[in-house]
């Protein structure tokens, strides 16, 4: 946040038009936007192809079978699509609240309060940054095997929701959002602990929060090889390990190449949809006047 | 103290939150381990895993005519990591009671102790297939560890409007196919006779078993590997050959750019199995009616050999509580005429049933110009020599993916490649254990 805090000052002190670098930053810009959104601009494309189309007509040409393509995946075994949507929605919303309230309830708490231990169950907190959920994912089964919760709903939501990074990125951002005099303030006042944290911390941490449900959000949706792994069942499947079981069809069956595609591009409206919509809640200087510094 | 309190608080909103959140996937079906406990009750509930497309259509079938016996089919991803899947979950303890099995994997499924003996329970199914399909699920022993399902005898097809075109016969032997793959792409550079897929190995085991290679073998307690023997070696230096000398092509199969090559005609055949129509027909929607099947290229003149690519079967898994139950529908799926007939029209499967062989009469659509596409399948079938797998194929197949990758990118010897293949397997076979005969 203290870098936010910079730009905006330096922001006010210069003038936009003294820009050193000329319009070279907005042209990196650029270019990383095409670099990523190109892509995503084939996949709407090819959704629009049908299957005699794909694979023969120019890359960028939009074909005529969206509407066909469109049917065919609703229709696909009685319309599981729907199925999977439901289920990838449930992983990634639950999976991504929970995993905010743990993070920010973790990261205030190591932030604000000093108790023994604090160091070290940080540290080991840093640490887990450092080893890849993939890793995790084969134990992980194993050990709910154990406890009869493998292929179940929860095998999926429960290993998502301690995300150590959102811990850290709480911990960083309560720090510099959440001046210790706020909350000198409120104690001198006679609020609790548990008011405090809810009618003073919570408000000012909410951009950190939306940052990291996000971030979860977007992890989990697209997270493959944790439900592959959990989930027998094929109507418990997000839509990642269901539109792989159209593709790897088997060695004697053909890939369902337009349903694929199509289900991909379907699959991409919520997540875009979801950062147009979540990102008005980014805001900075939530806390401004409220302490004098 | 407020440290304390805090931390009741926080536990006590997640408790909150947890139940609310959650609350939808506990009234969901039950987990196979539950299922288990449920089972003196009521029906036999069975999970089966499997790739063969509308298998909850035949199972429906089923479950409707045994009430006593339900059967909940779900639908994997098929291919390697299938096997993988399964054999995790086997490991871990709640495998399915019922799973695809590929021929290729069923040996590191029994290595693994994954897979039940069905040999009581399919003493009488024995008599519905061939030699070759039944020793494919025994593995040369006295068990049976699952039901054959469908088998993939190898064919070659072959663009008969652009054979007309370049002016070239269908080859019977390897040493015509080449002369062809000349003649084709001297007339048209961008035109390739075939191309050599370096993604796919079940594709060369194929050739290779064509060749009379013979991959593993057991010998009394041991197991002796020759990946590298004469019969494969012949065929990666025939294709590495024509690759080197630019004539076929090194692109894989099934892939995007393949797709596109079918569907502008610049591949002229395909070494493949009788599962073949299905790929094409999606793939290459444009070929319909253009492409005609014949035996497999011939080593020999007057010889009359072929392969296997692909195929599965019906396994039962070592852990299942309802064995009985499990094979007594493996054995109805893989050999009742009505559930044949279902696997042909849902599931698009070539039986490996005899009398599922027989089922089908009517060409596929995509080769209503050849009226006798079956009878042409089942005739080549008979003439196809598989061999057995042996428990590592997982990294024998993966080997050859890095291999050929390698030497189809730098032209470079095939020979070599296939000695890395064997190489792997040996090593992979040492470190686990197995005994090695020399």
């Amino acid at each position: 946040m203290a870098a936010t805090a910079l730009r905006g000052s330096r922001g006010q002190a210069r003038p936009s038009r003294h820009r050193p670098l000329g319009i070279a930053p907005t042209g990196v810009l650029v270019l990383g936007a095409i670099y990523t959104l190109f892509p995503v601009s084939w996949v709407v494309v090819a959704a629009t192809k049908s299957k005699a189309e794909l694979f023969s007509t120019s890359t960028f040409a939009p074909g005529a079978g969206l509407l066909s393509n469109l049917a065919d995946l609703f229709a696909y075994r009685d319309g599981v699509f729907w199925l999977w949507l439901l289920n990838t929605a449930l992983y990634a919303g639950g999976g991504a609240v929970l995993s905010t309230a743990v993070s920010t309830i973790s990261g205030y708490a190591l932030a604000k309060y000093s108790f023994p231990g604090r160091g070290l169950i940080f540290n080991l907190l840093i640490g887990g940054i450092l080893v890849p959920s993939v890793v995790l994912a084969i134990p992980q089964y194993l050990l709910f095997s154990k406890a009869g919760l493998a292929d179940t709903y929860w095998s999926v939501l429960l290993p998502q929701i301690l995300h150590p990074y959102s811990i850290y990125l709480a911990r960083i951002y309560s720090q510099a959002a959440v001046p210790g005099s706020l909350l000198e303030a409120g104690r001198l006042d006679g609020a609790g602990e548990w008011r405090l944290f809810r009618r003073v911390a919570l408000p000012l941490l909410t951009p950190g929060m939306v940052t990291i449900f996000l971030f979860q959000f977007v992890a989990i949706w697209n997270n493959f090889l944790l439900p592959f792994i959990m989930l027998g069942d094929d109507h418990k499947f997000p839509l990642t390990v269901g539109l792989y079981t159209l593709l790897a069809a088997g060695a004697n069956q053909p890939s369902l190449y337009n349903l694929i595609i199509t289900g991909t591009m379907l699959s991409l409206i919520p997540l875009i949809a979801l950062f147009l919509t979540m990102q008005r809640y980014w805001r900075t200087d939530l806390s401004g006047g409220a302490v004098k510094s | 103290m407020r440290v304390n309190r805090l931390a009741v608080a926080a536990v006590a909103i997640l408790t909150a939150t947890l139940s609310t959140a959650c609350s939808g996937g506990s009234d969901e079906p039950s987990s196979p381990a539950a299922g288990q406990s449920a089972a003196p009750a009521g029906p036999v509930k069975l999970t089966y895993w499997t790739w063969v497309p509308n298998m909850d259509k035949i199972a429906t079938a089923w479950n409707q005519a045994h009430p006593d016996i339900q059967v909940t089919v779900s639908k994997q991803a098929g291919g390697d990591d299938a096997a993988a899947k399964f054999l995790t979950a086997a490991k871990a303890g709640n495998p399915p009671d019922l799973v695809q099995a590929e021929y290729q994997m069923l040996p590191s499924f029994v290595a693994a102790d994954a897979v039940a003996d069905l040999k009581a329970e399919t003493a009488q199914a024995k008599a519905e297939f061939g030699e070759g399909i039944w020793g494919l699920v025994t593995l040369g022993t006295d068990a049976v560890y699952a039901v054959p399902q469908d088998s993939g005898p190898m064919m070659l097809y072959y663009r008969k409007d652009l054979f007309e075109k370049y002016g070239i016969e269908v080859p019977k032997t390897w040493d015509e196919y080449a002369e062809a793959a000349r003649t084709v792409h001297k007339k048209d550079p961008k035109v390739f006779l075939g191309t050599f897929s370096s993604k796919d190995p079940g594709w060369f085991a194929g050739l290779s078993q064509q060749a009379g290679a013979q991959w593993w073998s057991i010998s009394g307690d041991a197991w002796k590997v020759s990946v590298n023997d004469e019969a494969t070696k012949k065929v990666a230096s025939y294709w590495g050959g024509l690759v080197k000398e630019g004539v076929i092509d090194g692109m894989p199969y099934f892939t995007p750019e393949w797709n596109k090559a079918l569907n502008d005609g610049r591949l002229l055949t395909w070494p493949s199995a009788v599962w073949g129509p299905g790929v094409l027909s999606a793939n290459a929607p444009k070929g319909k009616d253009k492409w005609a099947v014949a035996p497999l290229p011939q080593w020999n003149a007057g010889e009359n050999h072929s392969g296997f690519w692909g195929g599965s079967s019906t396994a039962v898994a070592a852990k299942s509580p309802n064995k009985a139950a499990a094979a007594k529908f493996a054995t109805w799926l893989n050999t009742d005429p009505q559930a044949l007939g279902l696997l042909i029209k849902e599931g698009a499967i070539y039986p490996a049933s005899v009398k599922g062989g027989a089922l089908m009469t009517e060409a596929p659509d995509y080769f209503s110009s050849q009226p006798d596409f079956w009878q042409q399948a089942a005739s080549i079938g008979a003439t196809a020599r598989g061999f057995t797998f042996g428990p590592n194929v997982n990294v024998t197949y993966n080997a050859y993916r890095d291999a050929f990758d390698k030497a189809v990118a730098a032209k470079s010897d095939f020979a070599g490649a296939v000695q890395t293949m064997q190489d792997a397997t040996v090593a992979d076979m040492q470190k686990s254990g197995f005994t090695l005969a020399q």
